[in-house]
C-alpha cells in the first residue's frame, strides 16, 4: 500500500534499532512516554518493542480518550438513554466501557425499548446529526469524547444544528486537552510519580493545535518532547532522536511528522473549536483526577444543543474498582501486567476498567498483543 | 378437476404473506411453484415429510453439519444468502474430509418481503447447490410478522459421506507442523462491509463465497489421508481467531508470518481507513490447511494448481507451547501475539 508500507519497512526499521542501540549510553537507561494511545497501539502491533535495546523502555501515556473517560460521564450517558428516552449516538469503543451497576453502553441497549430511545455507533459526528435530520421524531444525543483531534468534527456539527435549528439533535461534551493531562504526568508529588526522560508527541492532536503548545514542557519542565507520526519508522525516528537530545543534555520540542504537523497547526480547525467551545474549569478524569481548565465545554450561545444544559444533567463522580489500576497505568506509573486483575477478571471481553476497552489503551494492547511476553515460551 | 385452478404465484409485484406459513394451499403453492422449480430433484418431488438417502458405502462414516444464515444485506458483491447458505455448509462438510452428499434447507420468511427479492435468492441457491453437486432435497418455510425478521433468513443442513483415512481434525496438530492457507484473507467480511449502508464505499471487493470441496478433494489427491492433519475454513473472527481455536484444540502454539498472508491490496486499503485487521475478517471461500512439512510443498502445489487456492501461501508452523499463544511476527521485523477476536468487527456477515 503505497505511503503505508514505507513507513512499516522491515529493513529500514532493522537500521533504526541499529542506530538506537549505538545511540543508547549502556552506562544508563532511557524512559521516555508515548502520550497517545495511537502510538501504544503501533508500538504493540508491530512489535517496536523488540528492535529497541533493552535499556530503552516505552511508558504508555494517557492520550486514550476511552480510557480517560470517567465512570460518572458513561453514567449520564447511559441516564439519557433509559430516563430520558433519547437516543445516545457516539464512537464504537465508548459503548463497552464499564459504567455503574454492572451496565455500558452496550448493555444498556440491550434493556431500552428501541421504539423510543436507542443507542448507536456512529463513524462521526455527522453521521449523528444525519440521523437527526432524517428522523425528526427521534431525540438525538451524540456523546463527544477525544481530544484535541475529534473536537473540530463536533464544532462543526454543533454549527450546522444552529444554523439548521435543529430541535431534536445536541451534543454530551466531554473533549479534553491534551497539553493538561501533560502537566498532570509531571506535576506529581515529589517522590512520586514515573521517571521520565522525554515524550514522543501526540501525532494527529500536533496536526491540529501544531507543536507551540507543547514549549511549556521543555521551558518550564526541561523535559524534552518529539512529536512523531502514528506508523512504527515514525516512532522508531523518534525515539533516536529522544535518545540523542538526552545524551546532548537538550530539551527541545522536535517534529518527527513533519509531513502533517506544522508550528502553528491548522488555524481554520482551531478557529472553528475557540467559537463554539470554551474552556471548562474543572474536569475529572480518569486516573488523573480533577484537572483545572483541562477540558471544553460548550458556549452559552450554543445551550439549546448542549445535552448538558438542555436536560438538566449533573456530573455525579463514580470511584473506580478498588482493584483497577487504570490510574496508576494512565500515570505511567504502573505497568498492565502490574494490575491483580489483569487477565484474570479484567479481560477485553469483561472489562473492569476502560484501559481493557480500546484497542488504544495500554491494558487492551498488552493482552492483545504483547501477554506472551509474560511468560517464557517454549521454542520450537 | 380443473388444472391451474389458482393463480400463479405474482413473483414480479407479489409479496410475501402470513398465509404463505400457514401450512395450508398458498404454503404449497409458494413450495410448488418457487422452492420445487428452482431445487427440482427426484426427493423433493416426492412431497414427502422427509427425504429417503442411499446409505454411503461400508468403509464410509457419515458427517452432519449445520449452518444458520443472517447475513445483512442479503445480496453482495460476489454472492447473496442463498449461495451463501450452500457454500457456508458444503464448506463444513468439505473441512470435515467429507464428499458433501445432500441438504435441507429451512427459510424464515419476513411478512412484506417481495417474492422477486426472494425468487432471486432461491434461484442463486439452487444454482449453487447445482454447481457444488449437492441437491436440497427437503425443506421447511415459516413467515413471521413484518419487524420479526430481517427479510430472509435460512438455516441449512448437510450430510456427507467421509472417505476411510480422512482423519484431520483441529487436535491433530502437531509440532513442527506446518501452516497453509489457500488465499487472500477477509475478502467476505469486507465485501460485505463495503456495502452496509452506514458505510457504503467503492469498491471492486468481491466476496470470495465458494464451495470448497473440490479443493479439499484435490488436496486428499495429492497427499496420504493421513498427512492432512487439520482443515477448517475460516469464517466468524477470521483467520486469526481459527488459528487460536485450532491452537487451543491441539494444545500448540503457531509462529505466523504476517508477511506471507495473501492479502488483496484493496482489502488492506479498506481495512487501513477504518481500523480493522484482515486477519479478523470473515472468508467464506478459503481453506486453512495444517500438514507434516514434509509434505507441505506437494499440498502446497495441489492448492495452486486448483482455481481457488490459486494465492495459496504457507504461512506459518506449529510450534510447542503450553499457553497456545498464536504468535506473529510482524513485517516491521517485531513479535506480537495473534489473539481471539474479541468483541464484534462486524455484524451479521454470514
Amino acid at each position: 500500500m503505497k505511503y503505508v508500507d514505507e513507513f512499516r519497512d522491515g529493513t529500514l526499521a532493522r537500521g533504526l534499532g541499529e542506530a538506537i542501540a549505538r545511540a543508547a549510553d549502556p552506562a544508563r537507561d532511557y524512559a521516555f512516554m508515548e502520550f497517545c494511545g495511537g502510538h501504544t497501539h503501533a508500538i504493540s502491533r508491530y512489535g517496536v518493542i523488540d528492535l529497541l535495546p533493552s535499556n530503552v523502555r516505552m511508558i504508555h501515556g494517557p492520550g486514550c480518550p476511552v480510557c480517560v473517560l470517567p465512570v460518572g460521564r458513561i453514567d449520564m450517558a447511559i441516564r439519557l438513554a433509559m430516563e430520558q428516552a433519547v437516543t445516545i449516538c457516539t464512537y464504537g469503543d465508548c459503548l463497552r466501557v464499564p459504567a455503574s451497576d454492572g451496565l455500558s453502553l452496550l448493555k444498556a441497549r440491550a434493556r431500552l425499548d428501541k421504539s423510543r430511545a436507542d443507542i448507536r455507533m456512529v463513524y462521526s459526528a455527522a453521521d449523528a446529526l444525519a440521523l437527526a435530520q432524517r428522523e425528526p421524531q427521534r431525540e438525538v444525543v451524540f456523546l463527544a469524547i477525544g481530544f484535541e483531534t475529534t473536537t473540530p468534527p463536533t464544532a462543526l456539527v454543533l454549527q450546522q444544528a444552529r444554523a439548521l435549528g435543529l430541535k431534536n439533535f445536541s451534543v454530551l461534551c466531554n473533549h479534553v486537552l491534551t497539553p493538561a493531562a501533560i502537566v498532570a504526568i509531571l506535576d506529581h508529588p515529589e517522590g512520586k510519580g514515573v521517571r521520565l526522560d522525554g515524550f514522543i508527541g501526540p501525532a494527529h492532536v500536533s496536526t491540529v493545535i501544531g507543536s507551540r503548545p507543547y514549549d511549556f514542557v521543555a521551558e518550564h519542565y526541561r523535559k524534552p518532547v518529539v512529536i512523531a507520526g502514528f506508523e512504527p519508522l515514525d516512532v522508531m525516528q523518534s525515539i533516536l532522536m529522544l535518545v540523542s537530545q538526552v545524551n546532548e543534555g537538550r530539551h527541545d520540542i522536535e517534529n518527527e511528522f513533519s509531513r502533517a504537523v506544522t508550528r502553528d497547526g491548522n488555524r481554520k480547525a482551531q478557529a472553528l473549536v475557540e467559537a463554539v467551545f470554551e474552556l471548562r474549569p474543572q474536569y475529572e478524569w480518569r486516573g488523573l483526577g480533577s484537572l483545572p481548565d483541562s477540558a471544553l465545554r460548550i458556549r452559552p450561545e450554543f445551550a439549546a444543543w448542549d445535552a448538558e444544559a438542555r436536560f438538566g444533567l449533573d456530573y455525579a463522580p463514580v470511584a473506580d474498582h478498588k482493584s483497577c489500576e487504570c490510574g496508576t497505568i494512565l500515570r505511567g506509573e504502573k505497568r498492565p501486567a502490574d494490575c491483580k486483575l489483569f487477565g484474570t477478571a479484567c479481560t477485553p471481553e469483561t472489562p473492569m476498567g476502560s484501559c481493557m476497552v480500546s484497542s488504544e489503551g495500554a491494558c487492551a494492547a498488552h493482552f492483545n498483543y504483547g501477554r506472551f511476553r509474560d511468560i517464557a515460551v517454549v521454542a520450537a | 378437476m380443473k388444472a391451474h385452478y389458482t393463480r400463479p404465484l405474482d413473483l414480479k409485484q407479489g409479496r410475501v404473506d402470513m398465509n404463505h406459513g400457514a401450512g395450508g394451499r398458498a404454503t404449497a403453492q409458494l413450495v410448488a411453484e418457487l422452492f420445487g422449480r428452482a431445487f427440482d430433484n427426484p426427493w423433493l418431488a416426492q412431497g414427502d415429510d422427509g427425504a429417503v438417502l442411499p446409505a454411503p458405502t461400508a468403509d464410509e462414516q457419515l458427517v452432519m453439519a449445520c449452518d444458520g444464515h443472517v447475513v445483512s444485506p442479503l445480496f453482495f458483491p460476489g454472492g447473496d444468502i442463498g449461495s451463501l447458505a450452500v457454500h457456508g455448509t458444503v464448506n463444513d462438510l468439505a473441512v470435515m474430509g467429507a464428499r458433501p452428499l445432500y441438504l435441507s434447507a429451512s427459510f424464515i420468511l419476513e411478512e412484506g418481503y417481495p417474492l422477486a427479492d426472494l425468487k432471486r435468492i432461491v434461484d442463486s441457491m439452487a444454482a449453487a447447490s447445482r454447481a457444488a453437486g449437492v441437491p436440497v432435497v427437503t425443506g421447511d418455510t415459516k413467515v413471521v410478522e413484518q419487524g420479526k425478521g430481517d427479510g430472509v433468513f435460512i438455516t441449512t443442513t448437510g450430510v456427507g459421506a467421509r472417505p476411510a483415512g480422512r482423519i484431520a481434525s483441529g487436535a491433530r496438530a502437531a509440532a513442527g507442523d506446518v501452516v497453509l492457507v489457500s488465499g487472500s484473507m477477509g475478502d467476505h467480511g469486507m465485501a460485505i462491509l463495503a456495502v452496509r449502508e452506514s458505510l457504503a464505499f467503492d469498491s471492486a471487493i468481491q466476496s470470495d463465497s465458494a464451495a470448497l470441496h473440490g479443493l479439499v478433494d484435490a488436496l486428499y489427491q495429492a497427499l496420504p489421508a493421513d498427512a492432512v492433519h487439520v482443515l477448517r475454513d475460516p469464517t466468524r473472527g477470521g483467520l486469526a481467531t481459527t488459528l487460536n481455536e485450532i491452537a487451543r484444540q491441539s494444545g500448540l502454539g503457531m509462529r505466523i508470518d504476517e508477511a506471507s498472508i495473501p492479502v488483496h491490496p484493496q482489502v488492506e486499503a479498506a481495512c487501513e481507513l477504518l481500523g480493522l485487521d484482515p486477519l479478523y475478517l470473515a472468508n467464506e471461500g478459503k481453506l486453512i490447511v495444517i500438514c507434516a512439512a514434509s509434505h507441505a510443498d506437494a499440498a502446497l502445489a495441489a492448492l495452486r494448481d486448483h482455481p481457488l487456492g490459486r494465492q495459496a501461501a504457507r504461512i506459518g508452523e506449529v510450534i510447542a507451547d503450553d499457553h497456545h499463544f498464536v504468535q506473529l511476527r510482524t513485517p516491521l521485523g517485531g513479535m506480537r501475539m495473534l489473539d481471539w477476536l474479541s468483541g464484534e468487527p462486524l455484524p451479521r456477515i454470514c
